[in-house]
């Protein structure tokens, strides 16, 4: 299976070949969908798009965490970080996906 | 926020678009990105995170309240990282 990646640019052409709108004022759309979305999160807000999945933020605790090279300790703080729930249909049309 | 919310909150500040337009922009990028998870392709977006497929090898998993073995398939599944931009700004950089 050859993996290609998909950008930005793929995304402001799907949006500019769907609907009738300017290549610029697609991109500044799909733009503002990723805006819209890191805003929210950054609020503490989870994301949750049906039949995709759910962008959600957790708190981490500090920890102490070790350099893996030279065995040195160093602390690492409380923060926060985002993760992403795929729903169940993205799961199963996935895991099907390329191979058959 | 729901996707009817992403949908409202875009067609509020795009009163030149018809709201099923938005709504089929806003369906758009969602299904570009799972279609190319499908096909196995990544998605990256710069500042934002990016959405991969990782491969899972075929293992013997186990029933927990039987003991009994079963053989779990290989399979793939959906992965995002979290961009760096993203990241900072979740922790207030």
């Amino acid at each position: 299976m050859s993996t290609n990646t998909l950008t930005r640019m793929d995304l402001n052409e799907a949006v500019f070949s769907e609907v009738g709108l300017s290549r610029n004022e697609s991109s500044e759309l799909v733009e503002s969908i990723l805006q819209k979305i890191s805003d929210a999160l950054v609020e503490g807000e989870s994301v949750k798009i049906s039949s995709f999945g759910t962008f959600s933020v957790r708190d981490k605790s500090a920890r102490v965490g070790r350099n893996p090279k030279t065995g040195e300790e160093v602390p690492i703080h409380p923060r926060r970080v985002m993760t992403f729930r795929p729903s169940h249909l993205m799961k199963s049309r996935v895991e099907r996906g390329g191979n058959s | 926020m729901i996707r009817s919310e992403l949908i409202q909150s875009i067609a509020d500040e795009n009163p030149h678009l018809y709201q099923r337009d938005v709504e089929r922009i806003v369906n758009t990028v969602f299904d570009e990105i799972t279609e190319a998870m499908v096909r196995g392709d990544r998605v990256e977006l710069r500042g934002f995170g990016a959405f991969s497929v990782k491969q899972r090898e075929a293992r013997t998993g186990r029933n927990p309240r039987t003991g009994e073995s079963v053989e779990v398939p290989a399979k793939n599944v959906p992965f995002f990282k979290t961009g760096k931009l993203l990241r900072d700004r979740l922790n207030g950089k």
